[in-house]
């Protein structure tokens, strides 16, 4: 019992972690309909970015408190990722407007070795170490319930408390601000979004950015986690499933996916694996995706999409 | 003028339904065959093969099953890694189970594993399309990835499901220099081509562009959507899987799964969006485009940068490379949407009018 559960609250972790970059996803898609690929290749740019400028700036200025070098980095970080944003959509958006569907995510495809490749050429392609204090030993929980208690990894709880509360933050800034209220607007219908005065393509812009920080955030996680380097790319495709299984469209789909996919992935490696030889991690959220695309496609929290002629 | 059709008269419906109506694409056709099939063996060397053009060849037929489904089809794949990689090990495991088995029926049943098995990942893209079939595949890229490194059956209980076939022959032939590696691949590649060509200009390739522009007016109108798109996903994935077995059998000789990962699932699909969607042509251009352009960074980019008093590593070529391709991707989705074949038609109609412009 005490191991189940265990694995149970460690899916939990990594499923936060997986909502964490299905959220880019689903930000940029409710937005604009593009299925964003380029979103594990933003995480990968902006964990580089943050790496190395945590990295240089102790080096430039000479301020060698950890702290402030990681939040001049992190500042930074953000900023190039508006730039990227922007420049996505004044370079590739706009051009595409009105483009069906899968056009766009071929499109992103190509943003996203473009931006692989600009990152690692600015910022070097070996492995970097983001530094942001987290603490690495494992705490005990409930040990006068379970003989030995039950092992939590303490990076895993902060990382999943930084996650919630950017999930939190972002539900309240789409509630409750004017320009989420737009984003939700435009979300919802382009047209008559537009119609009333909304400007679609600075709409793009925010939600790019947006999407940007949020890639900031989970490849901060991630990089301190596993460090920075190219398999980030592939926390991206990880976390597809969590969309699907969610809904494209649907924020809480995205952490609800998040967090089935993680602990659905966690459960069956442990208790399923050892009878079909062990890995089965990696195509496990992917095959559970598929057969749940078959009984409902439109997800879990989807608009149900009704083809007329 | 050089390219006039008129004048050349039709007089049989046989006449009219060919496919190279017109004298001069006859002419050039036979004179490309001619050059691939006399011309550069007499003049490539060991290394041109190993490079280039034993890998052109395969690709280009990959490609060729990739435009079927994605560019005739509209069903977006990301699996076609997935499909080269079940054709490989399918046809392996008959190659090394069955005694003295020939190399064209085993190529033939490795197509037709990857057939099955795209067939069974092909079922989702009944119910949902566009982004989610994307996803669809990927999980049989994924799937793939695994099978083929954990099932020690498949990979007749090979350590880290690295496998090898040696002792190559058709019809008593040995396939063993590159010269009749690539004549081989390059007869299944043109034997393949015309099939395909043929399939997409008769009633079913129709009923595949008619899914692909709007499917439900398509369902209005008579073409039942399942026939379609699974056997949209049957012939292409049956073509792909040829090309992986070919890729592993004669090109590669010894490989192990990561030979079929993700990354070559995106290549495909960029060699046919380069190339151009839903044209077999493209599926050559693309190819080609693809499989040259890294060979031609790697040895002139560093000149070319030096000229500039710039030093430029290996690691900086194949971002570079990443650049490239992502930019040019971009690039064509934007610029012409319809790939290189596009500009090579629009060539063709330039020199119908030449040399008047209007």
């Amino acid at each position: 019992m005490a191991f189940f559960l265990e694995t149970l609250i460690g899916g939990l972790m990594a499923g936060m972690l997986y909502s964490l970059v299905a959220l880019g996803f689903v930000l940029i898609y409710k937005a604009s309909g593009v299925f964003n690929f380029a979103q594990g290749a933003m995480v990968l740019f902006a964990a580089l970015a943050m790496a190395r400028f945590s990295e240089w700036i102790p080096k430039w200025t000479g301020i060698d408190n950890l702290f402030i070098a990681n939040l001049i980095a992190f500042a930074i970080a953000a900023v190039l990722m508006f730039v990227v944003a922007w420049l996505i959509e004044r370079l590739v958006l706009r051009h595409l407007v009105n483009q069906e569907g899968a056009t766009l995510l071929m499109a992103t495809l190509g943003i996203a070795y473009f931006l692989e490749g600009l990152g690692q050429t600015l910022f070097g392609s070996d492995i970097y170490k983001i530094d942001i204090g987290m603490p690495k030993d494992p705490i005990f929980m409930l040990d006068t319930v379970f003989p030995g208690g039950i092992l939590v990894n303490k990076e895993d709880v902060i990382a999943a408390a930084i996650a919630a509360s950017l999930v939190i933050l972002l539900s309240i800034f789409f509630q409750k601000t004017t320009t989420g209220r737009a984003l939700r607007a435009v979300a919802d219908d382009h047209q008559a979004a537009q119609s009333i005065g909304i400007p679609l393509n600075r709409i793009w812009v925010i939600v790019w950015c947006v999407a940007g920080v949020v890639a900031l955030v989970s490849g901060m996680i991630w990089g301190s986690k596993l460090g920075v380097q190219f398999s980030l790319t592939t926390i991206a495709l990880r976390a597809l499933p969590v969309v699907i299984l969610g809904g494209l469209t649907s924020v809480p789909g995205a952490i609800l996916g998040g967090l089935i996919i993680g602990v659905g992935e966690k459960l069956s490696e442990v208790y399923l694996g050892p009878y079909v030889g062990g890995g089965i991690e990696i195509w496990f959220a992917y095959v559970l995706a598929l057969v749940f695309l078959l009984f409902r496609p439109q997800g879990l929290f989807g608009e149900k999409i009704i083809d007329r002629v | 003028m050089l390219y006039r059709e008129n004048g050349q008269f039709k007089t049989t419906y046989r006449a009219d339904q060919q496919i190279f109506p017109i004298t001069q694409d006859r002419v050039a056709i036979g004179l490309m065959l001619a050059f691939a099939f006399i011309a550069v063996p007499l003049m490539a060397s060991d290394y041109l093969y190993a490079s280039i053009l034993i890998p052109l060849v395969i690709m280009s037929l990959a490609a060729i099953g990739v435009n079927i489904l994605v560019g005739y089809c509209g069903q977006i794949s990301l699996g076609s890694g997935a499909f080269m990689a079940v054709g490989a090990y399918g046809a392996y495991n008959f190659f090394v189970r069955i005694p003295g088995m020939p190399l064209i029926p085993t190529l033939i049943l490795g197509g037709l594993c990857a057939m099955s098995f795209g067939i069974l990942f092909g079922l989702p893209s009944l119910r949902v399309k566009g982004l989610y079939l994307a996803v669809a595949t990927l999980a049989a890229q994924f799937f793939s990835d695994w099978m083929f490194l954990r099932i020690k059956w498949l990979t007749n209980d090979s350590a880290s499901g690295s496998v090898s076939v040696t002792q190559l022959q058709v019809f008593g032939l040995p396939i063993q220099s590159p010269v009749s590696k690539y004549l081989f691949c390059l007869a299944v590649l043109v034997i393949v081509a015309l099939l395909a060509k043929n399939l997409v200009r008769g009633a079913i390739g129709r009923e595949w562009m008619a899914i692909r522009d709007m499917d439900v007016a398509a369902a209005v109108i008579g073409i039942r959507p399942m026939y379609a798109k699974l056997s949209a996903f049957a012939v292409s994935s049956f073509i792909i899987g040829m090309a992986g077995a070919l890729w592993a059998f004669v090109h590669l000789g010894s490989w192990e799964p990561a030979a079929f990962s993700v990354e070559i699932s995106f290549r495909l699909l960029f060699m046919v969006i380069i190339g151009g969607l839903g044209s077999i042509m493209g599926g050559f251009f693309g190819a080609a485009f693809i499989v040259v352009l890294p060979i031609a960074l790697n040895r002139f980019l560093p000149a070319f940068m030096s000229l500039f008093g710039i030093e430029i590593s290996t690691a900086g070529v194949s971002h570079a490379e990443l650049m490239i391709f992502g930019g040019l991707i971009v690039w064509f989705l934007i610029v012409e949407p319809h790939g290189l074949a596009r500009l090579w038609s629009m060539a063709k109609q330039k020199l119908r009018l030449w040399p008047f412009p209007h």
